[in-house]
């Protein structure tokens, strides 16, 4: 995903601990997410949540499927 | 009725428990740590309607499994002690993962009040929420507030009391749905476990289930103790893991977090109204420009940089009153107490000593204080989130930076909130890591070493000096903490799951009170173990001490030099006797330091005595003075012989000081290091200096 690209989450295959981290910090199904920036070496990437700012590490992030620009819906 | 009880105070990080607990509380903290580990524990006391609460501030936490030491300490207390009642803090602009927590204290039933904070900018940010509404979905009183402004404080304390003093103590955990799957398989555990002697009326029965099926470390070592009914729960766990799995490809806790967030979704839906959001938000505009991938690092650079010329120019006067004000107690002390070890012990070892490090306290606190401002605005978290990248690389966690910048990673920090930091970071090894590196960087007790060395080689630029020196301490512990990670400490990386929380603007209160309590842990420091650390270096520098016929021979030395002096025949006619060498070294002496103060009338005064002309000589050939005044030749003479004099008189000192010195523990030691540090230029009195600094720095960890 590039910069500021929006998207909702369609899976989170995150085990163990990094995936209860994930999860309890509100990246669960169905939640709507932005890219936010990413730090200056291109890694950890911060993105909009729940009407906050997180960031995680690109290896994280790899276990979270984002259904990019989806249409947005009431 | 109750008319004493205990409450805690728990929410997630960024969600204002702090304020809150300040605002409650005001001055009336203790500090402690929780048993075992190094969380600290913050109590405080506050009268309300008659009524004695004890706030105990747990630690900011997100959730309450077992993934961090916060969170296990905040467990273990809310189920050991029980506490009356939780005040959980919920900060209304970011509600969703906020509830997260709230729904957890739910599941355990523990009495909750929840705090809905800061819905100024919630509101702000076009984010209306019905704290009625939201309070009958959750069946918990809601009390909205803004801690800042103290708004709605009164009618939280209202609540505690009505709820807690009311003595109904029974737990009530609330009934979650997490899927028909998930709920059966719950109900049977619950079932075993009630049934079985695993049975704790301390613990809700199906919050245990609960933490079963989510593989909660600490409830499943627990079960392992039990093998009959453990075996049980372990297939039920096992089969319910593999069904999960085979239908919805994920792990039974995952889809408990999806539903515990589903909960919150439906109850959001009705309790929060949105606004469309006409506001941009400032917060992010600023990251734009912060935390910029291009100029971000620049601009941290030079906060850094701007931090140290700040402290630096701050505390330049107040330090320099810490050290007038040690220097008059060595002297009043000195004056009081008779000459011998007693004097010198407490003179030379402790005054000297302890003084020394609490001199610099102004300089520890406003670095401490630019600390503070950093951790309270946001700012830090934005450092860790741009240093992840290269620490890790040096087998570090992003979270590692807040250590390492307390403990002097900007110079003059200390290492003890610096090791109290690095308990935020959840892996053992890189904790320890990060630990075993503290004490590289130039903590404060470093500083006046470094003061030193730096005003004797580099005075024209203090600051900048400082600065590249700080730059090698951090590599110095980078490149250490990169091989302690990949020999003894080898090991995963952990998650860098992190909330960039939105740029605030601090509280003067908050950053005085963060300020204080690492600025006191410095001091309490200097007060046990460097007074300890100075007395051994005084016995160090003073024993064993030179011989009485060495101390003899300086002083016939001393008689031999100053014969010679009143039997030359320049001085012979000025000065004939001893009593006349004194009166004019004490001539000098009033002579300079009326100069000093500019003190004209006992300028003029001295001006008349009879030796003056020596005076006038002397500081004719030692200044270079041209004086109005005409100076006879045989004063100029006299004047030479004088100074000659008192260089050699001033090196007879020195060379018996030295031999003291060298004579004792201390001097033996730095000659023997001699041979090591000659390259480098520094001779044993520097290796003393040195040896000094680094005892002072390793217990300071």
């Amino acid at each position: 995903m590039s910069d500021n690209q929006k998207g909702i989450i369609r899976k989170v295959s995150g085990t163990g601990d990094m995936g209860r981290r994930i999860r309890e910090m509100g990246l669960v199904k169905e939640t709507p997410i932005q890219i936010q920036g990413r730090a200056p070496l291109k890694d950890p990437v911060a993105v909009k949540i729940r009407d906050y700012v997180l960031t995680l590490r690109n290896n994280e992030a790899n276990s979270i499927l984002v259904e990019v620009d989806v249409p947005e819906q009431d | 009725m109750k008319k004493k009880f205990t409450i805690a105070l728990s929410g997630n990080p960024n969600a204002g428990k702090t304020t809150v607990f300040n605002a409650i509380t005001g001055a009336r903290q203790e500090i402690a740590n929780y048993p075992g580990v190094t969380v600290e524990k913050k109590v405080g006391k506050v009268t309300h309607k008659g009524f004695k609460i004890e706030v105990v501030d747990l630690p900011g936490t997100y959730s309450l499994t077992a993934y961090s030491l916060e969170e296990i300490v905040a467990r273990d207390f809310l189920i050991n002690e029980r506490p009356d009642l939780v005040v959980d803090i919920v900060d209304a602009s970011n509600l969703d993962r906020n509830l997260y927590l709230a729904v957890q204290f739910r599941e355990l039933g523990i009495p909750l009040v929840i705090a809905l904070n800061m819905v100024d900018v919630a509101e702000s940010r076009g984010i209306i929420v019905d704290h009625k509404q939201l309070s009958e979905l959750l069946d918990v009183p809601v009390i909205p507030m803004v801690a800042r402004s103290n708004t709605g404080i009164r009618e939280l304390l209202d609540k505690v009391v009505e709820v807690a003093g009311g003595g109904d103590e029974e737990w009530r955990p609330a009934a979650i749905s997490y899927g028909m799957d998930i709920d059966r398989s719950l109900d049977e555990i619950e079932e075993i476990i009630r049934k079985s002697t695993i049975f704790d009326p301390k613990y809700p029965s199906g919050w245990r289930a609960l933490k079963c099926l989510e593989g909660d470390k600490q409830i499943v070592d627990l079960l392992k103790r039990y093998p009959a009914a453990g075996e049980q729960i372990d297939t039920i766990c096992r089969r319910i893991f593999k069904h999960i799995m085979d239908t919805l490809e994920d792990e039974p806790e995952g889809i408990i977090a999806d539903h515990r967030y589903g909960f919150i979704a439906g109850i959001t839906k009705k309790a929060v109204k949105r606004k469309i959001e006409s506001r941009i938000n400032v917060s992010d505009k600023i990251d734009k420009v912060l935390t910029n991938r291009a100029i971000g690092p620049l601009i941290m650079l030079a906060i850094l940089y701007a931090i140290y010329e700040f402290t630096f120019w701050a505390s330049e006067v107040p330090v320099r009153w810490f050290e007038a004000f040690f220097k008059g107690l060595g002297w009043v002390i000195s004056s009081v107490l008779p000459e011998g070890y007693l004097q010198s012990l407490i003179v030379s070892g402790i005054i000297d000593g302890v003084g020394g490090v609490l001199g610099f306290v102004p300089l520890i606190m406003f670095m401490f204080f630019a600390i503070a401002f950093m951790e309270d605005s946001g700012y830090m978290a934005r450092v860790a989130y741009m240093l992840d990248r290269v620490l890790r690389w040096f087998g570090l966690h992003g979270n590692s930076v807040m250590a390492l910048i307390i403990s002097g990673g900007i110079s003059g920090g200390c290492a003890v909130p610096g090791v109290m930091a690095a308990r935020t970071l959840r892996d053992p090894k890189e904790r320890i890591a990060t630990i075993l590196v503290v004490p590289f960087m130039n903590c404060g007790a470093k500083l006046p070493i470094y003061a030193v060395l730096i005003a004797a080689f580099f005075s024209a630029h203090k600051a900048r000096m400082l600065f590249i020196l700080t730059i090698l301490s951090w590599a110095f512990a980078l490149f250490a903490a990169k091989i302690i990670r990949s020999t003894v400490l080898k090991g995963p990386k952990t998650p860098f799951v992190m909330e960039l929380p939105p740029y605030r603007m601090p509280t003067l209160r908050g950053l005085l009170i963060h300020t204080w309590e690492r600025t006191w842990q410095y001091i309490k420091k200097a007060g046990t173990i460097i007074l300890g650390i100075s007395i051994i270096l005084w016995l160090m520098m003073t024993f064993p001490e030179i011989s009485p016929e060495q101390v003899k021979s300086f002083e016939a030395n001393r008689k031999v030099i100053t014969k010679a002096f009143l039997a030359s025949p320049d001085v012979k006619g000025m000065l004939k006797h001893e009593k006349a060498l004194t009166d004019l070294n004490e001539l000098i002496e009033s002579y300079d330091k009326a100069l000093k103060e500019k003190d004209m009338t006992s300028i003029r005064e001295l001006e008349k005595k009879p030796l003056f002309p020596l005076v006038r000589a002397a500081d004719f050939l030692e200044k270079g003075d041209f004086a109005k005044h005409k100076i006879p030749v045989s004063h100029l003479n006299a004047a030479a012989r004088y100074i000659n004099y008192k260089s050699d008189m001033i090196e007879t000192d020195m060379s018996e000081q030295q031999a003291r010195l060298k004579g004792t523990v201390a001097g033996w030691i730095g000659q023997k290091l001699e041979t090591v540090t000659k390259p480098l230029g520094f001779d044993y009195r520097t290796n003393i200096a040195l040896v000094g600094g680094f005892a002072a720095k390793d217990q300071h960890t």
